[in-house]
């Protein structure tokens, strides 16, 4: 199972840079997106893969689909990217370090070790949502309030944005 | 209450004890039936629903709907069927092939999703994770990006307008559908489908009684913007004919058609489906108190009452839908943005003191 939902992902996000056309990048990240989510359900993971799906699947493709809407058709028409050597090499470059973190953390920590003495159990909804918003040690609401007014600025600063002033006579 | 457990135990052990099977095997043998399952029940309701659909509008409009093919037109829909299942599919120029291709079967995938979420019979859940209704609001969600990708595909100004509208719509009115999903976890206390429909068997234990004002409330505005979810009724201006010929799938033809459409009807029945088991008790038969006339009822099976409460819903929302003339785009986004989402959030609000001071019944 974990076999196929790699091959989904990695086949997806190649694709996703490699193709030219930007809609399709689109369509293909969404596919990488929906293979995460599968390995959270693999993991009995069903809070975070539902928040996967519906937040990054149902609402930051659409939200990168509107984003090229609003290019506009002529220009993503004529946008080709060609694939440079310079820009491979640091592809590479990036990936490699990239690579080397991961491995580096996940010496240092024993994830695997630590996680096999939890039996993989689903975690019910109530205790989740308690840790969220809970104010004692190792819960959540700080954060949790922050990213809420940060968001709420975002969406200000959105409207200012996007507002036309009525023209004052 | 008649359980559904007993059956599926019972296949459970004939394959693993009678036949000998191991997990894998027995396993990949009850998916494949549950699979199969799905799908026949979802092809069923979809012929009867197109069915009813025709002839409550016929009806609405004093006209007497198909009558050819069959007596009294049952045939009709099958017929149309197989007329779509012989149909060629053929490219526009130009078009993305490949989203063209894709959207379909995304917009299908979502809706069969949400479909095996519904409680059918007690026992009879496809789909029971602990996070139901948030995972069922998660997966309904892949259905716009479907819908947007036909639009665009298919290289049609007219499909781009439409799946703009569509997707626009769509994203609006799920915020209220999701808000008042979550009006009725807080008095359920449970996100799992059928730990709802457990608390809601028993007399007068139906949500829409026990959470009196704000259930009733959170019932109307998850009609009103399930509708507009499932592209139907006074807000199907996606595919407003007299401006946008057919809308998103203007240029797909055979069964690529045929996915949109029966997506369409089967949304309308998910919507009336969820709202019969968060509000209306699903399977749970009706309870007034009286040991007599409850342990008549309950002798009728728990999918009859389903569907009986489902399809009650479905005739509603087509009424409301052949009843009332079409919103313009800006209208419908008001009244989501404006009404029905402030609405919403102090329907939250109001259920969560009366939850919390105990108010309810």
């Amino acid at each position: 199972m974990f076999c196929i939902l790699a091959f989904i992902i990695l086949g997806s996000a190649v694709m996703c840079v490699t193709t030219k056309k930007i809609m399709r990048a689109a369509t293909f990240l969404l596919f990488v997106l929906f293979g995460v989510a599968g390995l959270y359900f693999l993991l009995d993971y069903t809070y975070l893969a539902a928040a996967q799906i519906s937040i990054y699947a149902g609402g930051i493709t659409m939200m990168y689909i509107f984003a090229i809407q609003l290019v506009g058709k002529r220009t993503l028409q004529g946008m080709v990217e060609r694939l440079r050597g310079c820009r491979i090499i640091g592809g590479m470059i990036v990936s490699v370090i990239g690579l080397a973190t991961v491995v580096l953390v996940f010496l240092k920590n024993s994830f695997i070790t630590s996680s096999a003495l939890t039996d993989g159990e689903e975690v019910p909804m109530d205790v989740i949502g308690n840790a969220l918003l809970g104010s004692d040690k190792y819960q959540y609401v700080l954060p949790f309030e922050f990213i809420s007014v940060f968001l709420l600025a975002c969406i200000i600063g959105g409207i200012i944005v996007a507002r036309k002033e009525k023209e004052t006579k | 209450m008649f359980d559904f457990n007993i059956v599926t135990t019972w296949i459970d052990m004939f394959l693993r004890q009678t036949l000998g099977l191991g997990d894998f095997l027995s396993i990949l043998i009850e998916c494949i039936l549950v699979g199969v399952g799905i799908l026949v029940g979802y092809a069923m309701l979809a012929i009867v629903l197109i069915f009813m659909e025709r002839k409550v509008c016929a009806y609405f409009q004093c006209r007497l709907g198909p009558m050819r093919v069959g007596p009294w037109g049952v045939f009709q829909v099958f017929a149309d069927v197989l007329k779509m299942l012989i149909k060629e599919i053929f490219f526009v120029d130009k078009a993305d092939k490949l989203l063209y291709l894709v959207a379909p079967f995304l917009v299908i995938v979502a809706s069969v999703g949400t479909f095996s979420f519904l409680p059918w019979n007690n026992g009879a859940v496809v789909l029971d994770f602990n996070v139901g209704i948030f995972l069922l609001t998660a997966v309904s969600s892949i259905g716009v990006v479907g819908i947007f990708m036909a639009g665009w595909g298919s290289n049609n100004k007219y499909g781009v307008v439409s799946a703009m509208r569509g997707a626009v719509q769509l994203i609006s009115y799920e915020m209220s559908l999701g808000l008042c999903l979550i009006t009725a976890v807080i008095l359920t206390g449970t996100m799992q489908v059928s730990g709802i429909v457990e608390a809601q068997t028993g007399p007068w234990n139906w949500l829409i009684f026990r959470g009196h004002i704000p259930a009733v409330i959170a019932f109307v505005v998850f009609l009103v913007a399930g509708n507009a979810e499932a592209n139907r009724g006074p807000f199907d201006l996606a595919e407003a004919e007299s401006e946008l010929t057919a809308g998103y799938h203007t240029e797909y033809s055979g069964m690529g058609f045929g996915f949109y459409y029966l997506a369409e009807y089967l949304n309308l029945f998910v919507i009336s489906g969820i709202a019969t088991t968060v509000f209306l008790g699903g399977w749970a038969p009706v309870n007034i108190g009286i040991d007599a006339f409850d342990s008549v009822m309950n002798y009728i099976p728990g999918i009859v009452w389903f569907l009986g409460k489902a399809f009650a819903v479905v005739w509603l929302l087509m009424w409301v839908r052949w009843t009332f003339p079409r919103l313009r785009i800006d209208q419908i986004l008001t009244l989501e943005w404006k009404y029905l989402m402030p609405l919403c959030l102090l329907n939250l609000v109001l259920m969560t003191i009366i939850v919390a001071f105990g108010w309810h019944f």
